[in-house]
């Protein structure tokens, strides 16, 4: 029987990039060549029962997933990746929501799911494969999303919307790259970045939740870690760890959150060689731009471009994204379209123009209302956080029976500034102060606490409530 | 620092920030004629929260709201005994 045309696998463009030696991905314990992957298999014989089915990987190591990922691309026919913390009753939903056929689990104890007629468990050791792969299928790729409330969302992507963002050349490159990132592999951030080493001939070195940001960062310089990303805090985590230096990277990427101004001076200032972005992705929109200007928000040209990649128009303020980056649709049922009528995401990520350059405000659905009156606890956050002792600050409502709620931060002073702590009312005159100067005063403070951390939620951004 | 204390340094700490002109207190005053508005006792409330652990205003029913100064005062002072 003639198969019908597919486009090439995940694995065939990782053969087709370039020589495989001397490619690794480098997990917290140990790691792998991607020359070793060739006519080796972690899913043994079990691989050609996986043909054609819906497979949920769920597995505890990173590195597993990822070769999982590489051989099920082209054989399974949709290849749900679980982030790691996900409840067993999430896991349940999404088992039944994928349809899902097959478990690929890397525990000798996986949880016995309901509805789901097969648990492959990986082989750690690379066995030789049984069989030449055949690349039969167009996999769909599923990401799970961290819901605001509920269950979390299914979000279908192609091999092809994943890579599209991806292009040789678009960053600075001498050598092979390394490239590493804070985010977990399963999530859209982390996908983009394993995606990146795996099809632009690099390495990648994974992030471990049981490992330290120092040494995280210590590991990631010790692999002689090129290109690395993560979220602005993931960032202001890493400055604020005495392990900062341990990297010397060429590119420096910041996604996932707004990137206010104060974080790329600081990161501008620590790796003073590096090309420092802050991209515009979300796992429904994928990436939409790529900002390498050294400057917070992005050119006012980039909206409305006929004939442009990525088509980006704003209504309401928020920032809507139509291209071959985005997603498909959603899994399962009761969930409004992923895209409306002419193809276009809504981010629900509301934008404010001053002269010729649009910035972030925040999230449609994290707007505080101080007495009728919107205000978004990020632009307070970008203004805070401009204080030069400041490192991150998380902006937030309190229940306020005169307006309804007012606002209150929550502030991270810099270790290496040095501030005394009998003098922290000085700055906590001085940050209302400088939010006065610049923002309505409905927006300014109504408390400063300060801090010795804030809290990330498991896709390494701010936690904030309901968010 | 004693409650009153506390309060009143900062309606004359809010009002300075927010560019009121804070009338002469006693405990007759209004605080409709306070010169103060409602955002600024918003955030006298959420900051007297922070220094004496308590929001009267949380749990009270509208009927039980201070009209002047020194009831405002004692709404406080009852809320922390």
């Amino acid at each position: 029987m003639k198969m019908p045309q597919v486009e090439a696998s995940l694995w065939q463009l990782i053969a087709r990039a370039g020589d495989l030696r001397d490619r690794f991905l480098w997990s917290a314990e140990d790691g792998i060549a991607f020359g070793h992957l060739a006519g080796r298999s972690i899913l043994d014989t079990d691989l050609e029962l996986l043909a054609g089915s819906a497979v949920l990987v769920a597995t505890t190591r990173q590195l597993t997933a990822a070769l999982a990922a590489i051989e099920l691309d082209g054989v399974a026919r949709r290849l749900v990746l679980c982030p790691p913390d996900l409840s067993a009753e999430h896991i349940a939903a999404i088992v039944a929501a994928a349809d899902i056929d097959a478990l690929v689990t890397d525990e000798a104890s996986a949880t016995v799911l309901t509805g789901c007629a097969r648990t492959v468990r990986c082989n750690p050791k690379l066995a030789a494969a049984a069989q030449t792969r055949i690349n039969r299928h167009r996999t769909e790729w599923v990401l799970v999303t961290s819901g605001t409330t509920g269950l979390p969302k299914l979000v279908v992507h192609t091999l092809s919307s994943l890579t599209a963002p991806i292009r040789p050349g678009r960053v600075i490159s001498l050598g092979r790259p390394v490239w590493s990132t804070f985010y977990d592999i399963r999530r859209y951030g982390g996908l983009q970045v394993f995606l990146r080493a795996a099809l632009g001939a690099g390495s990648l070195v994974l992030s471990s939740p049981s490992e330290s940001t120092e040494d995280f960062l210590y590991r990631a310089g010790d692999r002689g870690v090129t290109h690395i990303s993560g979220t602005p805090s993931h960032w202001r985590g890493a400055l604020m760890s005495s392990a900062a230096n341990r990297i010397a990277p060429n590119y420096v990427r910041l996604s996932g959150e707004i990137a206010d101004q104060a974080i790329l001076d600081d990161l501008r200032s620590c790796y003073p060689g590096a090309a420092i972005g802050h991209a515009f992705a979300s796992t429904e929109a994928g990436v939409a731009f790529e900002v390498d200007d050294g400057l917070a928000g992005f050119p006012a040209a980039l909206i409305g471009r006929s004939g442009a990649e990525v088509d980006m128009k704003i209504e309401a303020d928020a920032l809507h994204i139509r291209s071959g980056r985005t997603a498909i649709c959603y899994l399962g049922d009761a969930i409004a379209p992923l895209r409306d009528r002419d193809g276009f995401v809504d981010t629900a990520d509301i934008v404010h123009r001053r002269d010729e350059r649009y910035y972030f405000a925040g999230r449609r659905d994290g707007v505080i209302n101080v007495g009728g009156l919107k205000v978004h606890p990020e632009e307070v956050e970008a203004v805070i956080n401009r204080h030069p002792a400041v490192r991150m600050s998380l902006v937030k409502h309190r229940k306020n029976r005169f307006t309804g709620a007012v606002v209150v931060a929550d502030v991270v002073v810099r270790a290496d500034r040095g501030w005394p702590a009998d003098q922290t009312g000085v700055l906590q005159s001085e940050i209302l102060e400088a939010c006065r100067q610049s923002l309505p005063r409905h927006k300014v403070p109504a408390t400063i606490r300060f801090v010795s951390s804030l809290n990330l939620g498991t896709a390494g951004k701010l936690a904030r409530l309901g968010a | 620092m004693s409650i009153r204390s506390t309060i009143l340094s900062q309606f004359v700490q809010v009002s300075r920030e927010q560019n009121k002109s804070l009338a002469s207190l006693s405990d007759s005053t209004l605080l409709l004629d306070s010169g103060l508005d409602s955002l600024c006792f918003a955030i006298i409330v959420a900051r007297l929260d922070d220094c004496l652990g308590v929001d009267p205003f949380e749990t009270a029913t509208d009927d039980k709201f201070p009209l002047t100064f020194g009831d405002f005062v004692k709404f406080y002072e009852d809320a922390a005994s």
